[in-house]
């Protein structure tokens, strides 16, 4: 068997960082990547980018060496990524965050409003009603993180964690401040707007864990294959009919739900930002769908059926 | 950060490619350019009348309120030029720059009439002025391919002062209008309501101040970086991200 040389050059400056000889042709990237990491152990697997050309697209670890466009004596490049975080770490902080910091509020802790509400609970019941739903609804994204999702990545930039959590904690304390303050308003249209929202809520919670759990049937364990989604047997799911990320169209329902329960602006404004952002993911999932399948359905739009 | 200032050397490319392909974009922008001077040198010629005539700054905004209102807000319009893709920048920074100027015109010096005059206002109006007819006629002669070095050399040397003159400005004046602002309860809500929620916009200022300890490093380096660059022709080994 001919043995391949392997010489890693920084993408950046073009210095030799790493030569390796006697490679397995049949070597994937991943298993480079572990050999690279024993001559610079500051560079652990995950952080590195390593391509065929200084300014390409990384290589997959799954890749193999021999059927890369190399001779035997490859040539690739190397970036650092920087400090990496697992996926799995990173979510679950930033759902953890506003699960406590919202009943930190409920519970009106010291410091938060005035001293002589300090530990008193609502008289509106809508405010017990709506701490339950926001607790259920990180404590079902945690299990999701824990149980239910697939990641594809195992990491990703260190940087994330304070821009996620940031943004999560952040909102999650100014909505929780409003709707567990002493002065809190309960909604205009009374009995009828809550239960209407609660139903609203309620569904897409059942809907989102629905799509959740189809997604994670569509890749068996350890694998990290792609195929298209398509209904199933369970009714929440049909909305793949007409939507490519219904989890995004999901999201967005609830929150929704929680905004006309609550009745409150900052809850209605973490609506529509967190509305943006996933119709800008779910843009993004819907052209790569795309252009990998051919035959992917052509009613579906992205997140919002015949709209967006 | 309100002296609005970008990223020279990609736009100069930018521009040498653009006006080869885009005849009706290179006209416009240049028009643009061309009034965007003209308009901030009018402030200036009425500023220096002001004080020579009346030998004092009191009333001086006032009498320039109108014009700084027009062309200020019409620099909205840069936004639109980087979002259609005209002006090689980022929409963001220029978004940024423009909405802080804005801010400071309408929601300070307009909204909060007993700072008007406060040497603070002619801090920054100069600093402005000053700032904003360097940059425009940069783009105009660079538009025109014609940029005169002395413009270059103004554009990338003089912010070091102009910047943290305009910045002391503009805070000493919102610190200024805290109190009138505090007294008056403007632009605020209160709870209860029944959207449920509360604005304070005194904290809001408060705000303000404190985020130009983050903001204005970060824009002083990144033109002193540009300066480098442009200038001195220094290869510059970019942080890897």
């Amino acid at each position: 068997m001919k043995h391949y040389e392997v010489e890693i050059l920084c993408a950046k400056t073009k210095d030799k960082l790493c030569f390796l000889d006697k490679v397995d042709p049949n070597s994937t990237i991943g298993e480079i990547k572990a050999m690279f990491h024993k001559s610079h152990p500051q560079w652990y697997p995950a952080r590195q980018s390593i391509r065929l050309d200084a300014k390409g697209k990384s290589l997959k670890d799954e890749d193999i060496l021999q059927n890369l466009p190399v001779g035997t004596t490859a040539t690739l490049y190397f970036r650092d990524l920087g400090a990496q975080i697992s996926w799995v770490t990173v979510f679950l902080t930033e759902y953890g965050g506003p699960l406590l910091l919202y009943l930190m509020f409920y519970f009106r802790v010291p410091f938060i409003y005035n001293t002589k509400y300090d530990f008193t609970t609502s008289k509106h019941w809508v405010v017990h009603l709506a701490c339950m739903c926001h607790s259920f609804h990180y404590v079902k994204r945690l299990l999701e993180t824990l149980f239910v999702h697939r990641f594809s990545h195992g990491t990703m930039p260190l940087r994330n964690i304070f821009k996620n959590c940031t943004y999560y904690w952040g909102f999650s304390a100014w909505m929780a401040y409003y709707i567990n303050h002493p002065l809190y308003t309960p909604p205009a249209y009374g009995e009828q707007q809550v239960q209407l929202a609660l139903i609203i809520f309620l569904f897409c919670q059942i809907g989102n864990f629905s799509i959740h759990i189809a997604l994670r049937n569509l890749r068996p364990p350890g694998s990290k294959a792609r195929k298209i989604p398509y209904p199933t047997k369970n009714p929440f799911t049909w909305l793949f009919l007409l939507v490519s990320c219904p989890n995004y169209t999901y999201e967005v329902g609830s929150w929704v739900g929680f905004t006309l329960m609550t009745q409150c602006l900052p809850v209605a404004f973490f609506t529509l930002v967190g509305f943006i952002q996933m119709m800008i993911w779910a843009k993004g999932k819907h052209r790569s769908y795309l252009k990998e399948f051919r035959d992917y359905p052509r009613l579906r739009s992205p997140i919002l059926p015949f709209m967006l | 950060m309100a002296s609005s200032e970008e990223d020279g050397s990609a736009e100069d490319k930018e521009n040498n490619k653009k006006k080869t392909k885009r005849p009706f974009v290179t006209a416009w922008l240049t028009i643009y350019n061309i009034a965007m001077t003209a308009g901030w040198m009018v402030l200036a010629v009425a500023m220096i009348r002001f004080y020579i005539q009346k030998g004092t700054h009191k009333g001086l905004y006032k009498s320039i309120s109108r014009t700084l209102k027009f062309f200020q807000t019409f620099a909205l319009l840069e936004i639109f030029h980087c979002a259609f893709g005209m002006v090689r920048t980022s929409v963001i920074v220029t978004g940024v720059q423009v909405c802080s100027r804005i801010f400071m015109v309408w929601f300070v010096t307009h909204s909060i009439k007993q700072i008007q005059n406060e040497e603070s206002v002619v801090l920054f109006l100069v600093a402005w002025t000053v700032t904003e007819i360097t940059r425009y006629s940069f783009y105009t002669f660079s538009l025109l391919n014609h940029l005169p070095y002395f413009i270059k050399w103004a554009r990338y040397n003089l912010f070091i002062v102009l910047y943290p003159v305009g910045v002391a400005g503009e805070l000493l004046t919102i610190y200024a209008a805290l109190p009138y602002v505090r007294k008056s309860g403007m632009l605020s809500v209160r709870l209860p309501n029944k959207y449920n929620v509360s604005f304070d916009y005194y904290i809001c200022l408060i705000i303000v101040m404190l985020s130009y300890i983050p903001l204005f490093p970060q824009l002083f380096f990144h033109m002193l970086r540009q300066r480098r660059k442009v200038l001195h022709g220094e290869v510059m080994v970019e942080k890897e991200d």
